[in-house]
């Protein structure tokens, strides 16, 4: 029984949603990839024109459907393409982060990341590193809403 | 090894998996979509399928979108109907194995059909250009740049935050490989920029404000108070020869040697009329002296004058801000605070530059003679993984070294010269030639190793190294040890960004739209780089680059229009409740707010509703995120939109 769980536990491939804004987290993400930089295929990336454009109800909505990990990526702080954009950012998911929480979720599916255009390096950097956190907490099962599917 | 998406991903099945999806009429797979054949692969489609929207499974929209987008309009499809799935830089070029890489590209393809399902015809609005340009920094990649697009007759203004334009092209003494005066090339472009009439030079100023977008910025800019009058003064001198306050170390001079408080930076400075630095002056502190007032033939002196500040229209801005080096005082073990004789590459050209300090007398700043010996140390600061370094290459430091050092042979053959170094490099035309003109033809001796630490031994100083070929520890000798210090970008280069909003990299230096193939434009619309600001860059590539990024500047003053983003906000009337959480978060100013008569709930009422202007909304979509109510959404990227893409990938 153990070892059964012990194996699906390896087997575990979660699914992450990554919200990259335009400017600079897509681009740094495009640059990952001109250098070959690979990280796990679990991350699926949606463009959003500047992280500020994340609504927390995307988050909620990705964790209802099964989602085990969501990350922002945005420009860093003072470089955003809409001067303020990421602030807003930072404080949102900050707020979200508590109520999360609240829910049970453990806050650490949820992360909020600034890679810069010119970091495709550490793109694939925290991607690796975020699919390695949500590996081991595991399968998101506190929010899934099962007639979500 | 390059590859070809379907080198990890099976392409055909992609198109395969994604045939069955409800609403998807027709899917294939093909070798290069935005070849010619591929965008007649999709016109074709088009009218063969009668389809109504596009999902291209391609390379980064960043890439060819807008070739898509250009490929559905020539289809008669609304450009904006097309969705793109990235599926080579964000998947198959980061994912090995092709079940995995499969799978997720089917994912991308499957969240881009539900996107683009939501997708509606979007029109570009159009905006007009002011036909001027703004440039920052008054060096020679600034001087370039403007006098390149005033030349095809469009109105640029130079900004400088320094009295006089020139920037450090006017401090150096010769210029390698060809070692021809540096000034005697610079001044006749800084007499060319001043002199034209298209250019109008702002000394002594800085950016202040930027708003609005491309075509149509509007910069305020802070022209600081010189306290002489620039109309009256003749440029005598009279001032700076009769001011008591002459303690000021010259910033031109590097410091080598003292300036008076009312001053011009260098002989050949335009314009050439004196600022009193305040914080230097009697008067200002005191409320003393006032003597250069009185003895001002011309009465151009005035102590009461204020900063000014002037507001402008500008089509296109360029980015010129140049360099400075880094502070070798962060290298403790080269002593520089401790030993006058350890100085650095800058202060070496002032030392040999015959309009220096010096008259051009290579002299030891402890006890003014002749040194015996001179150590170059290269890469100070540069190539350096540690918090106090900087990682990348400096590029200009191996040939000007080499410069002074067959400088110094050429002028002094008596006096050993050795150069420690981590490796020479030397691309460019005629430069390893010249490198080894230095080894060969004038004895340079050169020694691959580091510099450990430079000590005071005997009234001289010992430069204590390695000899990486020899495999020992070596002491030199040294009466004067020059430091080649990294090039790092101006201090401003941050703030700067910020007010522009143009992208910047963690060395500060600014980021290109492309690295390959947009050098010399910022991701910003509108904005352009010139010059160091950009990337360590030796005279000719600056001059190459500040060129290129005139032409790119004149390419958008010479139009008349530009097409604007359509993908901007816009407000549901109806479920609009008139709170304002978006005008507070929008960054351009562009929400209003209207009384307006709405239908709500099958009742007509007048309210205030918010009001997006689209001319200067830019489309971050904050307030569609802050809006309570959902009223407010963003062209393109709508809240279904997105929605739909979480469902796909979820
Ligand atoms: S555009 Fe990148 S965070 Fe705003």
């Amino acid at each position: 029984m153990l070892a059964e769980k012990q194996s699906t536990e390896q087997n575990f491939e979660p699914l992450i949603v990554a919200f990259c804004c335009n400017w600079c987290s897509y681009a740094g993400a495009d640059l990952a990839g001109t250098a070959r930089r690979s990280y796990p295929a679990n991350v699926k990336i949606i463009k959003v024109p500047c992280s500020c454009r994340v609504n927390p109800t995307f988050i909620l909505r990705a964790f209802l459907r099964g989602a085990d990990g969501v990350i922002i990526a945005g420009c860093h702080p003072g470089d955003c393409h809409y001067t303020t954009g990421n602030y807003f950012t930072r404080r949102r998911m900050t707020l979200l982060m508590g109520l999360l929480g609240y829910l049970g979720v453990d806050k650490a599916r949820l992360r909020v990341e600034w890679v810069s255009a010119a970091e495709g390096n550490k793109f694939a950097e925290v991607m690796t590193d975020f699919a390695g956190t949500i590996k081991a907490l595991g399968e998101n099962v506190k929010l899934r809403d099962l007639r979500c599917k | 090894m390059r590859k070809h998406i379907a080198a990890t991903v099976d392409v055909a099945r992609v198109a395969e998996s994604v045939r069955s999806i409800p609403d998807v009429a027709f899917a294939t797979d093909y070798r290069y979509m935005c070849s010619e054949g591929g965008q007649t692969l999709l016109r074709q489609a088009v009218k063969e399928h009668g389809l109504s929207r596009i999902v291209v499974c391609a390379c980064s929209p960043r890439m060819h979108e807008a070739t898509f987008r250009k490929a559905a309009k020539a289809a008669g499809l609304n450009p904006y109907l097309v969705e793109i799935a990235n599926i080579r830089e964000h998947c198959s070029w980061v994912h090995k194995d092709k079940e995995v890489g499969t799978a997720k590209a089917i994912a991308l393809a499957k969240a881009a059909i539900a996107k683009v399902r939501l997708n509606t015809p979007l029109t570009a609005g159009e905006s007009p250009v002011v036909k001027r340009a703004l440039v920052i920094g008054g060096g020679i990649a600034g001087l370039q740049t403007a006098l390149d697009i005033a030349e095809a007759g469009y109105k640029v203004d130079i900004i400088e935050k320094s009295p006089s334009i020139g920037g450090k092209m006017a401090q150096l003494d010769k210029t390698f490989p060809t070692l021809d005066c540096s000034a005697c090339i610079l001044t006749p472009k800084m007499v060319d920029a001043a002199a034209h009439e298209n250019i109008t030079i702002h000394t002594y100023s800085e950016l202040e404000k930027v708003s609005g977008y491309v075509g149509q910025f509007e910069a305020v800019i802070r022209k600081k108070a010189r306290s002489v009058a620039v109309d009256r003064c003749s440029g005598c001198g009279l001032c700076m020869e009769k001011c008591p306050s002459k303690k000021a170390a010259s910033e031109f001079d590097e410091g080598l040697r003292t300036r008076s408080a009312i001053y011009i930076p260098f002989a050949q400075a335009i314009p050439n009329v004196p600022v009193i630095d305040r914080e230097q002056c009697l008067k200002f502190q005191a409320d003393k002296c006032g003597l250069c007032a009185k003895i001002c033939p011309a009465g151009a002196i005035e102590y009461g004058q204020e900063d000014e500040l002037i507001t402008n229209k500008y089509g296109a801005i360029v980015l010129a801000t140049g360099f400075t080096t880094i502070d070798p005082v962060r290298f403790g073990e080269f002593g520089y605070l401790h030993h006058k004789d350890v100085i650095t590459s800058l202060e070496f050209e002032r030392l040999t530059n015959a309009a220096g300090p010096t008259q051009g007398k290579l002299v030891k700043l402890s006890d003014g003679k002749k040194p015996k010996s001179i150590v170059f140390v290269s890469c100070v600061g540069s190539r350096d993984t540690t918090e106090r370094g900087k990682s990348y290459c400096s590029k200009i430091c191996c040939m000007y070294t080499a410069k002074h050092a067959l400088l110094v042979k050429e002028k002094y053959p008596d006096i050993a010269v050795k150069v420690f170094y981590i490796d020479v490099r030397t691309p460019g035309k005629g430069f390893d030639e010249f490198q080894r003109r230095a080894v060969e033809e004038y004895g340079v001796e050169y020694i691959k190793g580091m510099v450990g630490k430079v000590t005071e031994e005997g009234g001289g100083l010992a430069v204590h190294a390695s000899d990486v070929a020899a495999g020992t520890k070596i002491v030199a000798e040294a009466d004067l040890v020059v430091l080649a210090t990294a090039v790092t970008p101006s201090s401003d280069a941050r703030k700067l960004a910020s007010m522009l909003s143009a992208s910047i990299d963690t060395d500060d230096f600014y980021t290109e739209a492309h690295p390959k193939l947009r050098p010399v434009e910022s991701p910003t619309a509108g904005i352009f780089l010139s010059g160091v600001c950009q990337g360590p860059k030796d005279i000719p590539e600056t001059v190459a680059q500040a060129g290129a990024a005139a032409v790119k500047a004149i390419g958008l003053l010479s139009k008349d229009k530009l097409l604007t983003n359509p993908c901007v906000a816009h407000v549901n009337e109806t479920t609009c409740s008139g709170c304002l959480a978006c005008e507070k978060v929008c960054p351009y100013g562009a929400i209003t707010a209207d009384y307006k008569q709405v239908n709500s709930k099958g009742l007509k009422e007048r309210r205030l509703i918010a009001h997006v202007n689209e001319a200067l909304c830019q489309g971050c979509g904050a307030c569609s995120v802050a809006c309570p109510s959902g009223a407010m959404d963003l062209r393109g990227f709508s809240n279904k939109q997105i929605m739909a893409e979480v469902d796909a990938l979820c």
